[in-house]
């Protein structure tokens, strides 16, 4: 079977084989790429997954609602909070509650930094996948500062589980506001360090300029969203188009690039940290008064249906269906992930390019494996 | 000529965005104040972890080793990996009645996942999370503990 897969992906007749992963640095995770080169040139990359599947659309089916968002958790574990609130924005749509305006402002809130403190480890990750081992340390010398501000309100650092059907967890803490006004002030001071230290870097614009080039009409026939498919001008931010939680009353841009390649996959990140931080601006200092849960049921039966919610996760679109037959366990859960359809553009795009090339453009679609797998 | 003059100017430019980032780093190499580094072995004696850090299940017990425990096993139902098991016994009270009491409640930190519905869902608020974070042991059977202390009791009025 193996051995089949490989040689119907070739149409060299003497092809150079080579693995990359599942144990690579500059994977992220356990993917295996199966590449064939000639000479240095890819000619098809393999993706082969399932290393760290854990069935986690199945183990939905034996598990309370409630208790399903720490599985969610752990399938794109660093937008922990916005599949959290995938989960529950889809259960109380189903169950027809009324969630505060307090809950939702701060569960957007939330979202954003989660959302920068993705990109932040991007930032790093991809500096260090390209030889800029400096980036990493400087990534996660502000990231940290995030996961402070996650660590003191929900108690966990990236493994949150913050929201729950019907609100949060616990109210925030009263240091919060304080906290996330001094990251801002204190990110957007030092912002101008990414660039001089990556962006403008000589080495870095060479091996990512015009590599990877995804056009928008493949970016829209593959389905790549997210930043990755907004560099390419496919306007696909959910947040946008259709809003959820407290995202219909602020005002940001959606960023878009036209070039759609990996340099510009990147700047999507660079500057989506910025929107993001416009954001929180307009919400943390009017965070409105009020319960910060609703009282809920002891047990959660959703009414006989199907049920979905999109978000937009740090990656692109989260999608979650649940259909339900009345049960206290839902009957199908289904989580449609950016990650593993994303995935499915890297041998379309990494043809014809060097081996060293694919670091580049895999580190910019910006993984995260056990989200492709769940 | 003009593709001489790019030629060069590339390189000059190039020179240059390295010559920005090294003095990035360099600004940082020489001003010590800047550090963010933990020494983390060596700093554990002044290490504070935020109130709400999820760390260890325990169980709270007052001076006179009691605790809030009923037995109700609703933690037991909550958690979803299960890692909390409640084992009740029925006990005599003074005045005669027989009750239903905790007799051994039992925690996995092998299996938890520090989701916190135990103690969100708890009745009695008898459990809370620690700040304990160095979990690692030589022998997995340590990974199982008894949460309610030896010989301890029901607080009154819970």
């Amino acid at each position: 079977m193996e051995e089949q897969v490989l040689n119907t992906a070739i149409n060299e007749d003497e092809p150079y084989l080579i693995n990359m992963g599942p144990q690579h640095p500059s994977t992220h995770g356990v993917l295996r790429l199966v590449v064939s080169l000639k000479g240095e040139t890819v000619k098809n990359v393999v993706p082969h997954i399932g290393y760290i599947h854990r069935g986690i659309e199945k183990m939905c089916e034996s598990l309370t609602y409630p208790q399903i968002i720490h599985l969610t958790d752990r399938m794109d574990y660093l937008s922990a909070h916005i599949n959290n609130e995938a989960v529950c924005l889809n259960v109380e749509k189903a169950l027809e509650i009324e969630i505060p305006e307090r809950v939702k402002v701060i569960r957007t809130i939330m979202a954003e930094l989660t959302r920068i403190q993705s990109h932040q480890l991007f930032w790093a990750s991809y500096g260090m996948d390209l030889g800029g081992q400096t980036c990493y340390f400087y990534g996660l010398r502000d990231r940290e500062k995030v996961l402070d501000i996650f660590e003191e309100t929900t108690g966990g650092r990236m493994i949150v589980s913050y929201s729950c059907p019907g609100g949060l967890m616990y109210d925030i803490h009263p240091n919060f506001q304080k906290r996330v006004n001094d990251f801002i002030k204190y990110f957007r001071s030092i912002l101008w360090e990414y660039d001089a230290i990556l962006t403008g870097n000589v080495i870095f614009r060479e091996r990512t300029i015009g590599i990877g080039k995804l056009s928008l009409e493949d970016a829209v026939s593959y389905g790549v969203t997210g930043p990755s498919g907004r560099a390419s001008g496919f306007s696909c931010d959910i947040r946008k188009h259709d809003p959820y939680s407290a995202y219909d009353r602020v005002k940001f841009n959606e960023v878009l690039f036209t070039e759609g390649d990996t340099y510009h996959r990147y700047l999507a990140r660079i500057e989506e940290m910025k929107e993001s931080m416009n954001i929180i601006e307009q919400l943390i200092d009017n965070i409105p008064e009020g319960p910060y849960t609703v009282k809920m049921k002891p047990v959660l039966k959703l009414p006989e249906g199907e049920y979905f919610q999109k978000v937009e996760t740090a990656r692109g679109e989260l999608d979650v269906f649940i259909v339900s037959d009345g049960n206290k366990y839902p009957f199908r859960m289904k989580f449609r992930s950016p990650n593993f359809v994303n995935l499915g553009v890297l041998n379309h795009i990494s043809k014809e390019f060097k081996i060293a090339d694919l670091v580049a453009i895999a580190g910019s679609l910006d993984f995260v494996i056990p989200d492709i797998d769940r | 000529m003009n593709s001489v003059v790019q030629y060069f100017k590339g390189i000059a430019d190039g020179i240059w965005s390295l010559l920005k980032g090294m003095s990035v780093t360099n600004r940082y190499f020489f001003s010590p104040g800047k550090i963010v580094t933990q020494k983390y072995p060596n700093n554990r004696k002044d290490l504070v972890m935020f109130d709400r850090f999820k760390g260890d299940l325990i169980m709270p017990h007052d001076e006179k080793n009691e605790h809030k425990c009923t037995g109700c096993g609703i933690c037991q139902i909550n958690c979803p990996n299960g890692s909390i098991e409640v084992i009740s016994k029925t006990i005599t009270t003074e005045d005669g009645k027989t009750r239903k009491a905790i007799d051994k409640h039992i925690y996995h930190l092998g299996k938890c996942t520090f989701c916190a519905l135990c103690v969100k869902s708890c009745p009695s608020d008898a459990l809370a999370f620690s700040q304990e974070f160095e979990h690692a042991v030589f022998n997995k059977e340590l990974l199982t503990k008894q949460l309610n202390k030896p010989g301890s009791q029901i607080m009154k009025g819970v």
